[in-house]
C-alpha cells in the first residue's frame, strides 16, 4: 500500500536523483544545446572521470570527490584539443553536423577500448565515509550516497548559470550560442569562444564522473546506458538552457521514482519519455527553450 | 621471445577483425594457429568468449582457467600424442556476433573441437550452427540452452542442473523454510532482462511450493540508478523474505540501498550475479554480512573437491597478470573441469569423434576440479548443486578474507552445508 510517507521519501529521491542527472546532462546542454555539437561521447567523457574518482580513490586514498580538482582542469584541456581537430577537421569544411557525429561516435568507441584495456571488464566501486549512512529526518531518509552528490550538482550548475549570465567570457559563448554570424561581423574570434565553452562542458563530465561512481559501480561500457536520458533531458530542458536542463532533470528524477513507488521500476523509463513527448507535444521548443 | 612474437601477432589480428568488423565493433583476439615444437599437427579447440561487454570479467576469467588447462594437457603431452591449441575471439557477449566467429572456426581455421562461450545468449547463438556440424559443445554458464533442442553432443557446466528455472532459486527457498516460525510472505525483484525473468518465472514456482504468498512483485529496468525507492516500496509490502534476481551493478545497488534503508525483513538475498565477483566482494565488504546468494564454490570443509585447492593457488597467482577475477570461485573452475572432461572423453573414446566422445560423457561419472560430474540427457547436470551461502563476520573490504573459510557459509544444499542460517536479516551486520 502507498503511504504518504513513501510517496513523499520517492518525491524527495527524485529530486536527489535528478539534480544528479543535471550534473550528468550540463555538458550536453552546453555542447549540443548552445554549440551544436552533437557530443555523442560526452557520457563516455562522464565514464573516463568516474575512472579518474576511481585512482584518486583506490590508489591515492584520497576522496573520489577530490577528483574533481584534479581532473576538471585535464578535461577541460582534452576538450579544447578535441575541439580543435573536430573544427579544423569537419567545422572549417562545412561538414560539422554528419561527419562530426560520426567523429564523436568514434571518440566514443577509442575511450571505451581504452579504459577496458587500462581497467578491464570488472565494476568498479570507490569507498568513502558517506557510501552506507544516511541523514534522516521525521518522515525522510536520505542515502548521503544521493545527497552529496546533488549538493555537488547543484553547486556545479549554479557555478555555470553564473558563469554564462555573469562573466564575460560566459556572455560571450552565449552570444555565439545566440547568433555566430553576427558576432564574428564584430571581429570576435568565435572559434576561440566555441572552443573553451566545449571545453567547460567536457570539464563537467570530470565532475559529473565523480559524482556516479559514487552513486553507483562503473564499467567501461556504463556510458551507453546514458545516451538516451541525457539528450532526452538536454531536449526536454529547451536545448542550451542551464536552469531548464535543471528544471528537466528534476522532473525526469520525480517521474522516474514516483513511477517505480506507484507502479514499479520497469515501467519508469516509459513514463520518463511519455512525460517528455506529452512536454514537447505542448511546448515544442522544451521548457525554457526560446 | 616466441611469446612476445604471439602477442605481436595477437595484436595484428585484432587490429585487423576490429576493422573489419567496423565502427561497432571491439577487439576479435584469436590466437594464430601454430604447428608444434614437435611436429606433430595440433588438436584446435575454437570458441568465443567474451572478453568485454556485460560478461567479459566472467569470459576473461573463464579463459584463463581454459589455458591453464592447455598447458596442462601439453605438458602433459597432449591428447592423442598431439599438442592442443586453443583458438578464440572475443564475442564481446554479442549473441550476434557468435554465426560469424563459429562459422570462421569451423570453415577457416578448420577446428577439430568447438566450446560454448560464456553465458546464455551467446550458447543459445552458437547451438545452431554446432548441431548443423553434428560437433560435440560443451559450454560453461548458461541455462536452458538445449531445452527445445534436446542435442544429444551438448554438454553445460553449470551446477544448476536440468531444472535450471526453478533450481537457481530451489536453495533460497529451503532455507527460508528451515526458520522458525516458518515464513509466510516473499517479496520478489529483479531486472528485465532474460535471466532475471527466467529466475523470477522460477521462483515463484517455487514460493507456491513452498506455500509463501508472493506480496510484492516487481521488476526494474536494467539501467535503473536509484534504487532506494524500490526497496523502500519492498519494505512497505512487509515481507518475512526479500528475494532478488540482479545483474552485477543492480546487485550493488540494491544491496546499498537494503543497507541504507536499513531493510527489516528475516532474509534478503537471491540470485544476485556479481557478488561472486571479487571486486564486488572487496568493495561492498561488511554490507553483504547476513546475505543469501548462490554461488559456485566457496572454500568449505564439504567442498574440498580433489584437485581444486591446487587449481586456484595457481589461477590466483596467474590472475593479477591476466587482469581476472582475484579469487577465481565463480566460474574458472567449471570452465577448467569441462576442459577436463573433454580430455578424458578424448582419451578414452582414443579420438575426436563428437559422437563417441558425447556417448562416453553421457555413460560416465567424470571427475573433475568441481567433483564428480553426471549429465542428464540433456546436457545439464544430473544433479543440480548450485550453493547458497550466507556472507557471515566480513570485517572491512580486505579481499583475502573471502579465502577464509567461514565467512561465506554454505547453507544449502544440506549435504554441503558447513555452518547455520542467521536470521532475522540485518542490514547493519
Amino acid at each position: 500500500m502507498v503511504t504518504f510517507n513513501l510517496l513523499f521519501n520517492a518525491v524527495v529521491t527524485g529530486v536527489l536523483l535528478g539534480g544528479f542527472y543535471a550534473a550528468v546532462t550540463v555538458g550536453i546542454t552546453i555542447a549540443f544545446g548552445m554549440l551544436d555539437i552533437v557530443n555523442i561521447a560526452h557520457p563516455v567523457f562522464i565514464i573516463m572521470g568516474s575512472f579518474v574518482a576511481y585512482i584518486v580513490n583506490r590508489k591515492l586514498g584520497l576522496d573520489p570527490l577530490l577528483s574533481v580538482i584534479l581532473g576538471a582542469p585535464l578535461f577541460f584541456l582534452v576538450g579544447v584539443a578535441i575541439f580543435q581537430f573536430y573544427h579544423a577537421a569537419f567545422e572549417k569544411s562545412g561538414k560539422g553536423s554528419l561527419r562530426g557525429l560520426a567523429f564523436f561516435f568514434g571518440i566514443l568507441f577509442v575511450i571505451e577500448v581504452t579504459l577496458l584495456l587500462a581497467f578491464g571488464v570488472d565494476y568498479r566501486l570507490v569507498q568513502t565515509s558517506y557510501i552506507g549512512p544516511n541523514i534522516g529526518f521525521e518522515h525522510i531518509d536520505l542515502p548521503l550516497r544521493m545527497v552529496i552528490p546533488f549538493v555537488g550538482s547543484m553547486a556545479l550548475v549554479t557555478g555555470l548559470h553564473l558563469f554564462f549570465s555573469r562573466t564575460f567570457i560566459g556572455r560571450a559563448i552565449m552570444a555565439v550560442a545566440q547568433d555566430e554570424f553576427a558576432l564574428s561581423l564584430m571581429a570576435v574570434d568565435t572559434v576561440t569562444v566555441r572552443q573553451l565553452a566545449f571545453g567547460v562542458a567536457i570539464a563537467t563530465a570530470a565532475i559529473a564522473g565523480g559524482f556516479l561512481i559514487v552513486i553507483q559501480p562503473v564499467d567501461p561500457s556504463l556510458g551507453r546506458e546514458y545516451i538516451g536520458r541525457v539528450f532526452a533531458i538536454c531536449v526536454l530542458g529547451g536545448l542550451g538552457s542551464i536552469p531548464g536542463t535543471v528544471i528537466a532533470a528534476l522532473i525526469l528524477g520525480i517521474v522516474e521514482t514516483i513511477t517505480s513507488t506507484l507502479f514499479g521500476a520497469s515501467w519508469a523509463p516509459a513514463v520518463s519519455f511519455a512525460a517528455l513527448l506529452l512536454t514537447l507535444a505542448i511546448r515544442p521548443s522544451g521548457i525554457m527553450g526560446r | 621471445m616466441r611469446r612476445h612474437q604471439m602477442k605481436q601477432l595477437r595484436l595484428t589480428r585484432r587490429h585487423f577483425n576490429r576493422a573489419l568488423v567496423g565502427a561497432g565493433a571491439l577487439a576479435a583476439s584469436g590466437s594464430l594457429p601454430l604447428v608444434s615444437a614437435s611436429g606433430a599437427e595440433p588438436i584446435k579447440i575454437g570458441f568465443g568468449m567474451a572478453q568485454s561487454g556485460p560478461l567479459g570479467g566472467n569470459g576473461k576469467a573463464a579463459l584463463l582457467a581454459m589455458e591453464m588447462w592447455r598447458d596442462d594437457v601439453n605438458k602433459r603431452g597432449g591428447m592423442l600424442g598431439r599438442p592442443v591449441q586453443l583458438v578464440y575471439y572475443d564475442d564481446q557477449t554479442n549473441p550476434a556476433l557468435i554465426p560469424g566467429i563459429y562459422s570462421k572456426l569451423f570453415d577457416v581455421d578448420k577446428v577439430d573441437l568447438v566450446l560454448g562461450g560464456y553465458g546464455t545468449a551467446v550458447q543459445a547463438a552458437a547451438l545452431p550452427i554446432v548441431m548443423q556440424r553434428k560437433q560435440l559443445l560443451i559450454g560453461t554458464g548458461a541455462v536452458a540452452v538445449n531445452e527445445k533442442y534436446k542435442y544429444d553432443k551438448y554438454f553445460q557446466m553449470l551446477p544448476n542442473g536440468s531444472t535450471a528455472r526453478t533450481s537457481t532459486s530451489e536453495g533460497f527457498f529451503q532455507a527460508a523454510m528451515t526458520m522458525e516460525p516458518k515464513p509466510k510472505s516473499v517479496a520478489i525483484l529483479g531486472a528485465v532482462t532474460e535471466f532475471s525473468r527466467n529466475v523470477i518465472l522460477g521462483a515463484r514456482e517455487n514460493a507456491e511450493k513452498y506455500g509463501l504468498k508472493i506480496v510484492f512483485d516487481q521488476g526494474y529496468p536494467p539501467n535503473q540508478v536509484e534504487f532506494g525507492s524500490i526497496i523502500r516500496s519492498t519494505q512497505a509490502a512487509n515481507p518475512d523474505v526479500v528475494f532478488v534476481a540482479s545483474y552485477p551493478p543492480d546487485s550493488a545497488g540494491v544491496i546499498r540501498a537494503a543497507y541504507e534503508q536499513k531493510l527489516q525483513t528475516r532474509m534478503f538475498g537471491g540470485a544476485m550475479i556479481g557478488l561472486q565477483y571479487s571486486e564486488l566482494k572487496q568493495q561492498l565488504g561488511p554490507m553483504l554480512n547476513n546475505v543469501l546468494c548462490y554461488e559456485f564454490y566457496v572454500p568449505a570443509p564439504t567442498t574440498n573437491f580433489p584437485g581444486i585447492k591446487d587449481f586456484l593457488e595457481i589461477y590466483q597467482q596467474r590472475a593479477k597478470d591476466a587482469g581476472a577475477d582475484l579469487l577465481g570461485f565463480y566460474l574458472p573452475p567449471y570452465a577448467y573441469a569441462g576442459m577436463q572432461i573433454l580430455e578424458k572423453a578424448v582419451a578414452a573414446t582414443k579420438g575426436l569423434d563428437p559422437t563417441a566422445l558425447a556417448s562416453y560423457i553421457h555413460a560416465n561419472a567424470i571427475d573433475t576440479v568441481v567433483g564428480k560430474v553426471t549429465f542428464a540427457p540433456n546436457g545439464d547436470w544430473a544433479k543440480p548443486r548450485l550453493l547458497y551461502v550466507q556472507y557471515q563476520g566480513i570485517v572491512g573490504n580486505n579481499l583475502e578474507q573471502f579465502k577464509k573459510i567461514g565467512t561465506q557459509v554454505i547453507i544449502e544444499p544440506q549435504e554441503f552445508a558447513d555452518g547455520k542460517l542467521r536470521y532475522p536479516f540485518s542490514a547493519s551486520g
